[in-house]
């Protein structure tokens, strides 16, 4: 009777003791999950499985028109390697985005180091640099292609100063270094402001103390200014690489790829196989070139950081 | 610095301008020009006979007003959803220390290293089984969820991570959940980080040229990039002052805002996770 009776005293007492499931550690989790779902489920669905996919159909061939779809192995992958228009795609996808990722740096360090000086009026000067960032990027393109037309503004105003001018976007070098110059000067801004507020980090007693150390301008430059601004550099030079492997808007308006294949990047190149002469299998394979060589450059990047990548710790 | 060395500045800085500046001056004047001006030698500065004929066949021959709507919502939507997906995905990596947390963070980064271009036919066949081609909808999920909303949630989160502790345990004393924390304790602090967030996410989407010739082809579908380029004579020549006006009516409001607001621009961009 006592043993009975005591049961049920006893659960009372045991009971505050045992914790509730929903702890604050367990809630947090449930939140966790809750609040990256959306995110992850997006990545999942519009990344990681057409990833999947892009690699499936590169070993497929699919022609859409005639609705065919048929497994043909690594028969795409002999064919990418006896393309020949593969190797003038890859040359110039290499021209542009070199041409490209050099410009737009040294230009965007440049300009932040003029307005990083102590002037009057810089900020309308950052203003007037950065405005292409915001026109739209069809608009931007559009103009420039006005402006470089054999009898347009940019050779009126050579002729003007006793300039015959070229025909900018029919000519296979010029049409060349007309798309890199007018992404240039739309991207540009963008990476100067990175630059300028890297540049507004640096402090000041360092310049005085290289100065006191007879360090030239130059100097300074070089082994104050550069290695602390370095992890800026890094950043946007990743961000410039991957941006000019996709470029795709201004090739489409100004040149079509042409003249001859000179600006038919691999972006275009892919575009023109799967969606104008609808070989989805073989775009496909392409694609899953251009995505082996982002991940190739900005895997070396980010390994070469370590090199010169200068850190304050 | 010496005056001659200023005026060595100031005068680079002038010539330097004229790449940036002059494309979007010539862009405007020569919309406004008539046709038989717009290739005068020598060439004008300003036109010499003002006319709007260009505007109005801008609306003229394609369903402008309604293609500038579309850009226009369109983008809205875009820039709304990825604040909502960033702002929540960056703060669980950046504040909830849960279990999976690195592991989704390397699957979500992974989405940088994925440029659309490279799914682009995969997602075209997905969109076409769901029967979503030629609507607006893969210009809007395929933004707002996809590779291109990685870098707001990076952003985000690098922003996120700099909140002192003990605001969120003044907070929890105060009774607050996650959540409650989120919303009304960290989410108002990061004004900048959604500044940054939004003014990009509205120029990509604004700017999107690709995925629209991909997935439209009615003219009444088409956003503002894709119809500027559809205004051509009956030899696929350009209609030069047309294609001029429509890209100053698409280039004007967001240059005014720019302008207007450009200390939040350029500083918001700047100054947040981007700084790396």
């Amino acid at each position: 009777m006592t043993l009975l009776a005591s049961k049920p005293a006893a659960a009372p007492a045991r009971a505050p003791e045992r914790a509730p499931y929903w702890t604050m550690r367990r809630r947090d989790e449930l939140a966790g999950w809750l609040m990256v779902t959306p995110q992850l489920a997006g990545i999942v669905a519009f990344v990681i499985v057409p990833l999947g996919l892009v690699v499936w159909y590169s070993l497929h061939e699919w022609n859409v028109l005639a609705g065919t779809f048929d497994f043909v192995g690594g028969a795409n992958y002999e064919q990418l390697t006896s393309d020949p228009r593969l190797g003038p795609a890859l040359q110039a996808t290499g021209l542009f985005s070199v041409g490209l990722v050099v410009l737009n740096l040294s230009l965007a360090l440049f300009l932040a180091v003029l307005l990083n000086q102590k002037l009057r009026g810089t900020v309308v000067f950052r203003t007037l640099f950065f405005s292409p960032v915001v026109v739209t990027l069809v608009a931007w393109t559009i103009v420039w292609g006005f402006l470089l037309q054999d009898n347009g503004g940019v050779n009126g105003f050579l002729q003007q100063l006793g300039i015959d001018g070229p025909n900018w976007l029919r000519g296979e070098s010029t049409a060349m270094i007309s798309v890199i110059v007018v992404q240039l000067f739309k991207g540009v801004g963008l990476n100067m402001v990175l630059f300028l507020a890297a540049l507004q980090g640096v402090p000041a007693e360092l310049y005085e103390a290289a100065r006191i150390d007879g360090a030239s301008a130059w100097a300074r430059f070089r082994r104050v200014t550069v290695p602390l601004i370095s992890p800026t550099i890094l950043l946007t030079s990743i961000l410039t690489v991957v941006g000019s492997l996709q470029v795709f808007a201004q090739i489409a308006v100004l040149t079509q790829g042409g003249p001859g294949t000179s600006t038919t990047v691999l972006v275009y190149y892919l575009y023109q196989q799967a969606f104008q002469f609808h070989h989805f299998g073989y775009g496909a394979t392409i694609s899953l070139l251009l995505f082996v060589i982002v991940l190739a450059l900005t895997v070396l990047q980010w390994r070469m950081r370590r090199r010169w990548v200068f850190h304050e710790s | 610095m010496s005056r001659r060395l200023k005026l060595l500045v100031y005068g680079v800085l002038l010539i330097c301008c004229v790449p940036f500046v002059f494309p979007t001056w010539w862009m405007a004047t020569t919309s406004l020009k008539p046709v038989n001006e717009i290739f005068a030698f020598p060439p004008r500065l300003l036109p010499q006979d003002v006319t709007f004929d260009a505007y109005r066949q801008v609306f003229a021959l394609q369903p402008f007003g309604q293609q500038y709507l579309n850009s226009l919502y369109i983008a809205v939507l875009v820039t709304l959803g990825t604040l909502v997906v960033s702002s929540l995905a960056g703060y669980a990596f950046a504040r909830i220390p849960f279990r999976g947390s690195g592991v989704v963070f390397v699957v979500v980064l992974a989405g940088l290293l994925v440029p659309n271009e490279v799914t682009i036919i995969p997602l075209y066949r997905m969109f076409d089984g769901l029967g979503l081609v030629n609507t607006h909808w893969p210009l809007i999920l395929i933004p707002m969820l996809g590779a291109p909303s990685v870098l707001a949630t990076f952003i985000m989160r690098q922003f996120f991570i700099t909140l002192p502790r003990e605001l969120e345990e003044a907070g929890r004393v105060d009774g607050l959940g996650r959540f409650g924390l989120f919303w009304q304790v960290s989410l108002p602090l990061a004004k900048p980080a959604i500044g940054a967030v939004s003014i990009f996410t509205f120029l990509h989407s604004w700017n999107l040229f690709l995925e629209p010739i991909v997935f439209l082809s009615s003219k009444d579908k088409f956003t503002i990039p894709q119809a500027l380029t559809q205004y051509v004579d009956a030899y696929g020549g350009a209609l030069w002052n047309v294609q001029l006006a429509a890209a100053t009516l698409s280039a004007l409001p967001v240059l005014v805002i720019f302008v207007l607001a450009q200390r939040q621009f350029v500083e918001g961009l700047a100054q947040t996770g981007l700084k790396g």
